[in-house]
């Protein structure tokens, strides 16, 4: 709260002043005169009609008396919702955010009324001019600083001393910038952890002990699916890789390499080039992970056999390598190749070709 | 002048502090502080008192909050989410939630005011803007309140995902893509956010230290030079014929507008305690603990992020991939264009309004909108520009509700946004001229009185009458432009403002910007648009 | 110009536009719009049909053909689709939920009330004289019970499909609800929302509510895959599992929104709509009572 004029001291032997008399002269006169007075004197107030003012007293002081009463209620309603030792769920939090925000809503709404009315029925001020000032400074004051600047300018002796200046600003530069190294422990660098997934290391684990590779387990259940359980036309399945729920943050590799299954009609199936062995016979895993900006992409529609991202609606074709029909996502989702071992279960034989989900500078040349 | 005595428990205290600071005097000066009246003036009090809510409720549930991504098995009160994995974080607002007594309503209060508090910044700068506020001297409380914005949008950001429910984890993902789609540096600034990969352990911890600390903490100082400066310069006033612009007409800051902006403080309060009683918002508990691999239909963010949200939905999927470098054009313009037209045009806006108009002058009484039709039309096209993309961030939902296809909802909106700011410009600036144009019709001949008279050949008019003083005044508060830039002068060489090329394109706006305009002037038949012709015989 | 000019200054011209553009905003409404409007009907009456063939050919086979093989327009794409092998609980959810038959196909088949052969509100039954409602009531529900049978025996009979869960397979497992809402969220929120109230699909298809969906109707649902519903086989989510899920949809649609209303519990596009018509709106009511004029009949008359 400045004001431009707060130059001026007041003089010591003047302790109380009276609201309205004008202040001791100003230092600078530029300032419009009576800026700070209101013209009307205070004395001006609206008379009232004494028997309409009463009548709104009275209902200015129902309505504080309400919020009285509705912060009465607002603790007794704390009270009673505690009652037998705490809340115990749902029901009983319905009941106290009823109780205790109808309370509240009552006294502050009460309040707002009745000051309100207050100031609308019983308040005799009356409406006053001011007078608005320039905001500039006086051209005198503007003319002194800027000698005082360049006097203390001079005085630094910086125009003069090139080396003294120079290096100044050569001490400085680190200084400003030093602090921002250590900001380089907020996370490591992204090497290639964006480029491949856990079935990378799952199927790696099988292949070491043997066998042909990972098994697909049902998200959220973690049951090994074989081809016969998922045998219906038109099904559809979210999968993990086996081992997923034992790394050491299974979130981060969900995030990954969280995998939908489908099962597509043979007859409408085309696999890609260079995929013809990626599915069992229409069953065929791809992304779950949009490749727009990675949200699960998991509408599949088993009559169009449209895959939809629910976030921005980017629709991918389960038919043909999950590649774009519509929407904001450039690249198809990423096709995971799945066999089926000797057991009869559902296995991923590698991971990925292409890093999953959203784009990213370094993601290199592959298209697909 | 009698002397005033002031209550001794008073006088004590303030000769105490006056001994010291000197306060009195500023206090003298300020007490009776003139605040004109409008209802309009009071929408950026609504944001005022929404962040005091948002300081008050947010400490409250600071103190049950873990801001912690480590996994738990909940056992708590809610018995259908018993036995499921979920982080600390989540847990403890399922206790705020079922377990604190009030604390669903702190939550629900919380919430609330943050979208009333975004609401309230948006309706109070489409007020300053319409009405010219901006103008000199107020173009860096202008400059402020934009960057109010720009932080509440990210403080909103963080605290929607603070809970790791299902669909702020769904926020945080596309958070995540965005950011990973920035060239050269994204994915290196997605690991540093992260604390490593998506989502990691920190950024939970990280974003709550933003959300309670750094943001509110900036925040708080920007309202505080924004209301200082707003002091300093005094309010503006709407055009009457009290109002000048070397004075200020309104009610004195002690006792009126005290009591007038307490009352609005606590109906502010009231009104986001009675949302927050009987409409529920962001149900977390049946949102669902986050999990990579689940998402929800129609998941939205709030209503201040759909913007982006419906930029991101409507972009067509450009993707360049450059040597193998991917430039993915699809996320980076939605994510950049918009916000960067919105919030820069805004920004220059004043400045350019400046030089345009060669309008050097102090604003301190209004625009009425129709007197400044390029700006209102301007202000139209940047409402209208975002409001599109607004509705289709939630094109899903208007798809489902409207039985509309949502294919044919997305290119509705492809097109709209091109079409929707263009049309918007012409009809807004054509609406301003007719209103113009009334108004100077009201100055020539009258108003419409609604009397009937039957002359003496049997013919019926309306009587027009002349208007009020006030109603004049506010019309012929509409300034005409000068012509502040002469193309040549008497002698025909070109004035020096309107050389080379810049000054070619200033002296072309200029003349676009007052193109069109209508002369509205006391008493002279003007004749506006040929109209009212019989009409005028009632004068 | 002129004569527009002359033209929009006649009374009537505010209303004829208004009109003009409500009619634009109906026709590109209903171009867009490819849900259909469903009919109200009443086929055949029921009295004498209790033949599961007969049933068939008097609802069915107008589009899926007399021997239920599906049948073709003259382009050769598919009008209806062949009934062999889809099992009775197919037939038994899309008749219980009035989809079928369909009275005015188009992209997606609307929940309806049953045709009354199939409704036990309004199938006609002959009642033995002196009848109670409460006796009636349970003779219409087995006349239903029995048209429906047959015709499932019907369907049956043509190819194996899955069969009509019974009463104890579709019981809500309400003790592991924690982990069907696990798997409703990984398997069903995407299409149905997270508290069932259903979304958008593409081309006006859409993941209906799961507001009046009986247990067996969900159970039925996931086996079968209706319409572009993906299956979710027995051996994929187990019967226990599925159990969780019906547990968890019960529950979270009879359950109470502790925080007030849910405003369509379908996230924050209401929220921020409420945030701006009641919010904003009542501060904005508020704003004007505060700064209106005085009265003035309460100041002194003086002058």
């Amino acid at each position: 709260m400045t004001e431009t004029n707060a130059g001026s001291p007041e003089p010591q032997d003047t302790p109380k002043r009276v609201i309205g008399t004008p202040a001791p002269a100003e230092t600078h006169t530029l300032l419009a005169k009576g800026d700070d007075e209101p013209a009307a004197p205070a004395a001006a107030a609206d008379e009232l009609d004494e028997k309409s003012a009463k009548r709104a007293e009275r209902v200015v002081a129902l309505f504080f008396v309400l919020t009285f009463l509705a912060s009465i209620a607002f603790i007794a309603a704390y009270v009673y919702v505690g009652r037998d030792g705490g809340m115990h769920g749902a029901d009983r939090t319905q009941q106290a955010n009823v109780l205790l925000g109808g309370a509240m809503t009552l006294s502050f709404m009460a309040m707002g009324i009745g000051v309100t009315i207050w100031v609308r029925r019983l308040m005799t001020a009356k409406q006053i001019v001011q007078e608005r000032h320039g905001l500039a400074s006086p051209e005198e004051d503007r003319r002194i600083f800027a000698e005082g600047a360049l006097e203390g300018g001079a005085d630094t002796g910086l125009a003069k001393r090139p080396l003294l200046r120079r290096t100044l600003l050569l001490a400085a530069a680190p200084l400003g910038l030093a602090p921002l190294v250590l900001l380089r422990d907020l996370g490591p660098l992204p090497e290639k952890k964006l480029r491949h997934t856990f079935w990378r290391d799952a199927v790696a684990a099988a292949k070491a002990q043997g066998k042909p590779g990972v098994r697909l387990l049902v998200d959220g259940s973690y049951r090994p699916l074989t081809i016969s359980d998922f045998d219906s036309p038109g099904g559809m399945i979210t999968v993990v890789p086996e081992g997923i729920e034992q790394t050491a943050d299974p979130l981060n590799e969900v995030a990954k390499a969280a995998t939908i299954v489908i099962n597509v009609p043979p007859e409408l199936f085309k696999p890609l080039k260079g995929r013809e062995n990626w599915h069992v016979n229409g069953v065929v895993a791809y992304s779950k992970i949009c490749t727009h900006v990675g949200c699960p992409a998991a509408l599949y529609e088993q009559t169009t056999h449209h895959i939809l991202c629910p976030c921005h609606q980017s629709t991918f074709d389960a038919t043909n390598g999950a590649k774009v029909i519509f929407g904001p996502a450039a690249r198809a989702l990423p096709q995971l190749p799945i066999a089926v071992d000797a057991e009869g279960y559902l296995i991923a034989t590698a991971d990925y070709d292409v890093p999953v989900g959203p784009s990213f500078w370094e993601r290199g040349a592959t298209q697909q | 002048m009698s002397t005033a005595e002031l209550p001794k428990a008073v006088d004590g205290p303030l000769t105490f502090i006056d001994d010291r600071l000197g306060s009195t005097t500023f206090m003298k000066r300020n007490l009776k502080k003139v605040f004109p009246d409008h209802w309009s003036f009071m929408l950026g009090e609504i944001a005022l008192y929404s962040f005091i809510i948002l300081l008050l409720t947010g400490t409250f549930l600071t103190l049950w909050f873990k801001p912690s991504m480590t996994d738990v098995i909940y056992h708590g009160s809610y018995v259908k989410l018993d036995g499921v994995k979920m982080s600390e974080a989540y847990q403890s607002t399922l206790n705020i939630t079922f377990d604190v007594r009030g604390g669903l309503l702190m939550r629900q209060i919380h919430h609330w005011a943050a979208i009333l508090f975004m609401a309230a910044i948006m309706a109070h700068m489409l007020r300053v803007f319409f009405t010219g506020a901006y103008r000199k001297p107020r173009e860096l409380n202008w400059l402020i309140g934009l960057g109010l914005f720009t932080l509440g949008l990210l403080e909103g950001l963080f605290g929607y995902s603070l809970p790791d429910d299902a669909l702020s984890g769904a926020g945080l993902r596309i958070t995540a893509g965005v950011i990973q789609s920035i060239p050269l540096v994204g994915s290196y600034i997605m690991f540093f956010l992260f604390g490593g990969e998506y989502p990691g352990q920190d950024i939970i911890p990280r974003f709550f230290t933003l959300h309670i600390l750094l943001i509110p903490g900036i925040i708080l100082a920007l309202v505080t030079a924004h209301m200082m400066i707003m002091w300093h310069q005094k309010h503006t006033a709407m055009p009457s014929k009290d109002q000048a612009e070397t004075h200020v007409v309104g009610y004195p800051f002690y006792p009126v507008f005290m009591a007038k902006t307490g009352a609005y403080f606590l109906f502010t309060f009231g009104v986001i305690s009675l949302l927050a009683t009987f409409a529920q918002i962001n149900p977390i508990w049946m949102f669902g603990p986050y999990d990579p691999a689940a998402i929800s239909a129609g998941s939205q963010p709030d209503f201040y992020m759909g913007f982006l949200e419906g930029s991101l939905r409507m972009m067509p999927n450009w993707e360049t991939n450059l040597w193998g470098y991917t430039i993915p054009w699809n996320v980076l313009i939605p994510a950049l264009v918009p916000l960067g037209l919105v919030m820069t045009g805004a920004g220059l806006f004043p400045f350019v309004e400046r030089w345009v108009t060669g309008d050097q002058r102090y604003h301190h009484v209004n625009d009425r909108p129709r007197n400044a039709p390029t700006r209102t039309a301007i202000g139209m096209t940047g409402v209208v520009f975002y409001g599109v993309l607004w509705l289709a961030g939630g094109n899903d939902i208007i798809a489902y509700k409207f039985d509309v296809s949502l294919y044919a909802t997305t290119w509705f909106f492809r097109v709209a946004i091109f079409a929707g700011p263009i049309l918007a410009f012409i009809i807004t600036k054509r609406i301003c001229l007719g209103l113009q144009r009334s108004d100077a019709a009201t100055m020539a001949h009258g108003y419409e009185s609604g009397t009937i008279k039957m002359m003496p050949n049997g013919e019926f008019i309306e009587v027009h009458k002349e208007p009020e003083e006030e109603q004049k005044a506010v019309i012929l508060s509409k300034e005409e432009p000068k012509p502040s830039l002469p193309a040549r002068d008497e002698n025909g060489i070109p004035a020096p403002a309107t050389k080379g090329l810049l000054g070619h394109v200033r002296a072309r706006l200029n003349r676009a910007w007052h193109i069109d305009n209508i002369t509205v002037e006391e008493g002279h038949g003007h004749e506006a648009e040929g109209a009212d012709r019989e009409l005028s015989k009632g004068h | 110009m002129k004569w527009f000019t002359a033209w929009r200054r006649r009374p009537w011209a505010g209303y004829a536009v208004v009109l003009v553009a409500l009619a634009t905003i109906g026709v590109v409404y209903a171009g867009f719009s490819p849900r259909t409007a469903q009919a109200t009907d009443s086929s055949a009456s029921a009295d004498d049909l209790a033949h599961g063939k007969q049933l068939f050919n008097q609802n069915c086979a107008s589009c899926h053909g007399p021997n239920a093989e599906g049948t073709r327009d003259a382009k050769g794409n598919a009008i209806a689709p062949s009934l062999i092998g889809v099992g009775a609980a197919a037939v038994n959810f899309q008749v219980s939920t009035g989809r079928m038959p369909a009275m005015n196909p188009g992209a997606e088949m609307p929940r309806k009330t049953p045709v009354p052969v199939f409704n036990p509100d309004t199938i006609q039954v002959q009642y033995p004289p002196n009848a109670t409602e409460e006796q009636k009531k349970a003779l219409r529900q087995a006349a239903v019970d029995k048209n429906l049978n047959d015709i499932q025996a019907y369907v049956e009979s043509l190819g194996n499909g899955p069969s009509v869960p019974s009463a104890d397979q579709v019981a809500p497992a309400n003790d592991k609800v924690g982990l069907g809402g696990t798997l409703f969220r990984t398997n069903c929120a995407q299409c149905h929302n997270f508290a069932g109230q259903g979304g958008a699909l593409t081309y006006g298809k859409y993941a209906p509510p799961l507001l009046q969906s009986t247990p067996t109707q969900i159970y039925e649902a996931m086996i079968t895959g209706p319409e572009a519903m993906p299956v979710f086989n027995d051996t994929t989510i187990t019967p226990e599992q599925k159990r969780a899920i019906i547990a968890y949809i019960v529950q979270t649609r009879s359950e109470a929104n502790p925080g007030g209303n849910g405003l369509g519990r379908i996230g924050p596009v209401a929220e921020g709509l409420a945030g701006w018509l009641v919010g904003i709106g009542l501060l904005v009511l508020a704003a004007m009572w505060i700064t209106a004029k005085k009265p003035k009949k309460l100041k002194k008359q003086h002058d």
